[in-house]
């Protein structure tokens, strides 16, 4: 595969493409196509053949407002038109040049006017099993740019010079540990993608391996070729058969177009993607538990030092990024890093992508540019807390992060403003909680999670947890006292401070940000065993009365 | 050093060739364990005994750390999963809009706890960590299929319609 031959395939797909008047994109993700969206596509087919209309009909990945679903969109026009059934199908392809079907237009524009699209560029305008419909968007025109005309240094020193951090959560600056990487002495590295998406109430990464799985690959490839490396793994959770089985068809495609493989572009450079399959385990997230799974064996984490960047994956040199860090990457060698740079605030750059869910009236995935106030993504964008209630908090970063209340909604999104008000970036799960949220039984929901995902490996987590789960038990229960939320306090810090991994020193996270900002509520729980918003069964404390 | 021949199948069970097949693909490494025991469970549902012996010595890894990794990971079962799973998602976008309440009410119309089989061997109460489907909470999935915004009537409806048939 040489440049020229990608730009024929490209130029191919535009004039099949120019044949069409029109096109219908259905967003076939798992929102929508769990509402019927594989019935609407065909009956959307059969309603073009016999219209007498070009009319070509899409499967694209998510389009974003997943709470609207299905979602049907019209291009030229882009008419977006919502909760459509196979019933609509007629009247949707009847109205092609003429007006949109009124019922079902979707009037969103505060939704998306604040949005911008980086990583979420072709969701909703490809298939995701054609590499055709990729190639015509520009894709792996990166790669072989970085192959014929760049040094691997070039490269890091574009991605660093784009200030772009890991979107895993940790925000690392993904040039430096590129750069680590490449300097490290072997004859053999590896490159990593993180696919276990394991922090519940987020989903942006299955959505880019669902809708858009070539960009992943695309960013893999460069990746290997500026750190040296011939050998990559994607790792994903076995949760995600469509990622996976998408996946596997990418990786074949790309392989047959000459994208992997042995000299790539008739360059000494070699590369092939395998995929790995999760089995369930959160601790997996962290590096060097995952690195311990890819190997068969109990996904467990390592005292670091060393990084992988130096001995990971059976001891060799290994990069690690998230999936959402590869999927960045793309664009940024094809726009310079000047481009994304000039994107987002002061230390956090470019955009991100968050899963909005929970009590808000648009759910669904959003990409917005860092130094967002939340206020805008969650009453513009996301249109509010719906059914008359009120807004309580914002989660964020998953069982590793903390909820943020609404006295703070003003402050810009990046990884420091968040760090500051106790919680974290994460990989991106934004849930928004109402008045009928009980913050107590939050914070226990989240230790919860932690306990049963500890890996036992270390005393801090593996107890420390444990018994902050029993703590907060009473408490919700109504059995709680003031010396329990002491000793919880207590807790707190010692597993933060003396866990080994990032599961155990991030777990004390949702309990202290609900004790900052909602403390009012654990002394009711305790003081006047009542339960502010209703949710904590309080019937430990009749018995304590009685 | 003598070349190392693989166990025989257990026995003649097509789906043993399947499972031997993962491993040949690559190539009895000892990396491919976790590999080999998904095609396992997607062959037979569950991993038993014999299945564990089994991938342990063809792949040449210890039964303490195949077992091991068994137990470690969520994903794999030791028991034979009912004819029909429900799997409620308790992840926190369902849980903050009333996971908890679904599984309660599963759990009471069923007379069984999550993660086991009714006496019958009919239906499997599962939780799930997140599917991925978080814009539709609570969601649950009925033998794989997603259906989201659940509520307690359709819930139990789909579990009735599971046992009149």
């Amino acid at each position: 595969m040489t440049i020229e031959e990608l730009e024929q395939i490209a130029k191919n797909v535009k004039q099949a493409n120019e044949k069409y008047d029109y096109e219908l994109n259905v967003c076939m993700d798992l929102a929508c196509a769990s509402q019927g969206a594989d019935k609407l596509k065909v009956a959307l087919e059969k309603a073009a053949e016999s219209c007498g209309k070009k009319v070509c009909v899409r499967r694209t990945g998510c389009m974003g407002p997943c709470s609207h679903g299905p979602l049907v969109r019209v291009d030229p026009e882009e008419t977006l038109y919502r909760r459509v059934n196979e019933g609509h199908a007629e009247a949707i392809v009847k109205s092609l040049g003429g007006e949109p079907v009124p019922e079902l237009k979707c009037e969103l524009d505060a939704h998306f006017d604040k949005q911008v699209r980086v990583v979420l560029e072709n969701a909703g305008h490809i298939d995701p099993e054609k590499i055709e419909d990729y190639i015509a968007r520009d894709g792996y025109k990166a790669l072989l740019t970085v192959l014929t005309e760049m040094t691997p240094n070039g490269v890091i020193h574009r991605i660093t010079e784009s200030g772009l951090r890991g979107r895993g959560g940790g925000g690392y600056p993904t040039g430096l540990k590129w750069g680590t990487v490449a300097k490290a002495l072997g004859d053999q590295k590896y490159v990593v993608c993180n696919g276990d998406e394991g922090d519940p109430g987020a989903f942006m990464d299955r959505s880019v391996m669902e809708g858009d799985p070539h960009r992943v690959i695309e960013g893999m490839a460069i990746a290997a070729y500026a750190v040296g490396a011939s050998k990559g793994f994607i790792y994903v959770r076995a949760e995600y058969p469509v990622a996976v089985s998408r996946l596997t068809t990418a990786l074949r495609e790309a392989r047959r177009h000459g994208l992997l493989g042995n000299n790539i572009c008739n360059t000494p450079f070699n590369f092939d993607v395998e995929i790995r399959l999760g089995a369930g385990a959160f601790v997996c997230g962290e590096e060097t538990a995952l690195i311990a799974s890819i190997e068969g064996k109990r996904g467990t984490p390592k005292p670091r030092p060393p990084y992988p960047a130096a001995s990971g994956l059976w001891g060799k040199p290994t990069l690690i990024n998230n999936v959402e860090t590869y999927a960045n990457i793309a664009p940024i060698v094809r726009n310079g890093g000047q481009w994304f740079h000039d994107m987002g605030s002061e230390r956090s750059k470019g955009t991100k992508v968050f899963a909005l869910t929970g009590k808000i009236a648009n759910t669904g995935l959003v990409e917005v540019p860092m130094g967002i106030k939340l206020r805008e993504i969650i009453e513009e964008i996301g249109g509010g807390v719906p059914d008359g209630h009120t807004f309580k908090a914002v989660q964020t970063g998953g069982p590793s992060g903390g909820c943020i209340p609404a006295e703070m909604l003003d402050v810009g999104v990046s990884y420091d403003a968040l760090l500051k008000m106790g919680s974290i970036m994460g990989s991106g799960g934004m849930i928004v909680m109402d008045d009928t949220s009980c913050m107590v039984n939050v914070a226990r929901f989240f230790i919860e999670f932690c306990m049963t995902e500890s890996c036992g490996k270390c005393i801090p987590c593996r107890a420390g947890t444990a018994q902050m789960y029993t703590l907060l038990t009473r408490i919700c229960t109504g059995a709680g006292t003031m010396d329990d939320l002491e000793l919880l306090e207590d807790l707190c810090s010692t597993v933060k401070e003396a866990s080994l991994c990032g599961l155990g020193q991030t777990a004390p996270n949702p309990v202290l940000s609900t004790l900052k900002y909602f403390r009012q509520e654990y002394i009711e729980h305790i003081q006047h065993k009542r339960c502010p918003a209703g949710v904590c069964n309080m019937e430990a404390a009749v018995e304590v009365m009685a | 050093m003598q070349a190392f021949t693989p166990p025989p199948l257990p026995s003649e069970d097509k789906r043993w060739k399947i499972v031997n097949g993962t491993m040949r693909k690559n190539g009895y490494a000892r990396h491919a364990l976790i590999e080999t025991l998904h095609t396992v469970q997607s062959s037979f549902g569950y991993l038993d005994d014999d299945a564990i012996r089994f991938v342990a010595r063809s792949l040449r890894v210890p039964l303490s750390q195949a077992y091991g990794v068994v137990t470690f990971y969520h994903y794999f079962s030791l028991r034979p999963p009912g004819k029909h799973t429900v799997t409620v998602c308790a992840g926190t976008a369902c849980y903050i809009k009333g996971a908890d309440k679904l599984i309660a009410a599963a759990e009471k119309h069923l007379c069984i706890k999550q993660g086991q089989t009714t006496p019958d061997g009919q239906v499997s109460l599962m939780t799930a960590r997140c599917v991925g489907a978080c814009s539709r909470a609570p969601v649950a999935l009925f033998d794989g299929e997603v259906v989201g915004e659940m509520n307690c009537e359709n819930m139990l409806g789909q579990l009735e319609g599971w046992a009149a048939k």
